[in-house]
């Protein structure tokens, strides 16, 4: 067998995640199908695991019943997790791996719960899996020109500067040790943790997951000068080195 | 092996036509053997510029579809010796050139030349592509605008990434810029960008940067290239980036405001 035939690799997978509190099916299939209706092409064929954590017990037959529900909603359910009290007798029915529950999930859930939900059966959540592994830093040494695009699936790191029309994209964070003239997109899978830092804000625009400014608004704040860039309560924030 | 000098600049009008001719006359002067190519295949300028129309019977495309061979085409230059020039066809369109024909036609003229330089069409596209496709050296021409800066940066991101050298992974194309058309007291004035401005967004190495001056209209016009009118500021200035190209040291001149005399500012000059 030859070494070069496959290869086992770690990957960092974003999920949707449906916390379940209340085990209704009824009322979750309803707010379910409120959410997709707000965006529908977020939740196409989505890869969703069902979290029953918060649950007392689950019986099988609502189990069975809830990820048919899913499915029919075009929901690819691709995992559940155990309640916190038990796993389920029936698990090996399930025909589904069965998740191991996050522990640092619990903290969270409180923190949720004292913050008025506006459906208390259902809370929808990205989450990243498997933390810990970390995509490839991308380097690039040489001018980044006019109508060039660069695409990182980690970090990317520009040890030159980055032309007026050229365009950058992390789903980590942006490292420019040079003039950021062109567009810089940090955070593209949603990474709201992520920032664009340079030596020289000239941008035509900077984005961290989603969320954008242009270039006349950067010029009110920080102008040819070192700074970075990153996302405070959903806005984004410019800020000297 | 000849050294492939291509001449671009992604903008149109910005003086490649005249930078051509002026390097390689410069090169040829310079006891190099020496031959310039028209790639701007439909509208063929350089030998008018070269003021060789006349001579013209075979084109590059000729060469190319094997309808004529090359020393039947290359028109040797009459007031400088080792310089040939390859017109382009004006009947044809870029969509002749085929990476086949220009690479077999390179080939032979670096048999029997120092230097060849490939006078580019103006754009991105095809006829540009296969101007810069087997460059060794790039000589990028820009105005001091904005407009010529943003598309030279263009070029330059073309020259390190759709480029023989690129694409074999061999050591990239050396790349020079090539201001022209400067004018010092517009540049004082703030008007125009500064070599340093244009320096610093593009950040390759000057050539040199040539004057805007009278004497190129008059000289394209007259089919004298430039460089020989050794009266003219934009002339020298050629010299200059030849000698730089050639690895020499020249220090940079006519980039500032020239104070006017007495009797020029009296007699309004």
């Amino acid at each position: 067998m030859s070494d070069t035939d496959f290869r086992l690799k770690g990957s960092v997978v974003t999920t949707v995640v449906l916390e379940v509190r209340c085990l209704n099916v009824e009322q979750i299939v309803q707010g379910l199908k409120e959410k997709i209706a707000q965006v529908p092409q977020f939740f196409n064929q989505a890869p969703l695991i069902v979290d029953f954590c918060a649950c007392e017990s689950v019986s099988y037959e609502s189990f069975d019943q809830l990820i048919g529900r899913c499915r029919e909603l075009g929901l690819a359910v691709m995992g559940w997790r155990a309640p916190e009290s038990g796993i389920p007798s029936w698990r090996t029915d399930a025909l589904l791996p069965m998740l191991p529950n996050a522990s640092n999930r619990k903290l969270n859930i409180k923190s949720e719960e004292s913050a008025p939900a506006t459906d208390p059966h259902v809370v929808i959540k990205t989450v990243v899996e498997e933390r810990d592994v970390s995509q490839p830093t991308k380097l690039i040494t040489k001018p980044v020109r006019s109508g060039q695009q660069i695409y990182a699936p980690g970090d990317l790191i520009v040890v030159s500067q980055v032309s007026a029309g050229a365009e950058v994209l992390a789903e980590g964070n942006i490292h420019i040790y040079g003039a950021l003239r062109g567009r810089a997109l940090a955070g593209i899978k949603g990474d709201t943790q992520a920032r664009i830092f340079c030596r020289s804000m000239e941008a035509e625009l900077v984005s961290v997951a989603g969320n954008f400014m242009l270039s006349d608004a950067l010029q009110n704040i920080i102008w040819k000068d070192t700074a970075q860039v990153l996302l405070v309560d959903d806005a984004l924030e410019i800020v000297s080195l | 092996m000849a050294k492939i000098i291509v001449v671009t600049s992604g903008k149109g009008g910005v003086g490649k036509t005249t930078s051509s001719a002026a390097i390689g006359t410069g090169l040829a002067l310079k006891g190099h053997k020496t031959v310039i190519i028209d790639f701007d295949v439909g509208l063929r300028n350089l030998d008018l510029i070269m003021g060789c129309e006349r001579r013209v019977v075979y084109d590059f495309v000729n060469v190319i579809n094997k309808e004529a061979t090359l020393s039947q085409t290359l028109i040797k230059d009459k007031r400088t010796k080792n310089l040939s020039i390859l017109p382009a066809s004006q009947t044809r369109d870029k969509d002749a050139l085929t990476p086949e024909g220009v690479e077999a036609v390179l080939n032979e003229l670096s048999e029997q030349f120092d230097y060849i330089v490939c006078d580019s069409p103006a754009g991105i596209e095809k006829g540009a592509q296969m101007a810069l496709y087997f460059a060794d050296v790039a000589i990028v021409v820009t105005n001091p605008e904005v407009s010529s800066v943003r598309d030279s940066d263009r070029i330059l991101g073309i020259l390190q990434s759709k480029s023989r050298r690129a694409e074999k992974g061999d050591s990239p194309i050396e790349e020079h810029l090539l201001l022209t058309r400067y004018n010092p007291e517009r540049v004082s004035d703030g008007e125009m960008l500064s070599v340093e401005d244009v320096e610093e967004i593009l950040a390759i190495p000057l050539l040199g940067v040539i004057p805007e001056s009278e004497a190129v209209l008059k000289a394209s016009n007259q089919g004298t290239p430039v460089i020989l009118d050794n009266q003219a500021e934009a002339g020298l200035a050629y010299s200059d980036a030849v000698d730089r190209l050639l690895g020499e040291e020249r220090p940079l001149r006519f980039i500032d405001v020239q104070k006017k005399g007495f009797f020029k500012r009296l007699l309004g000059g």
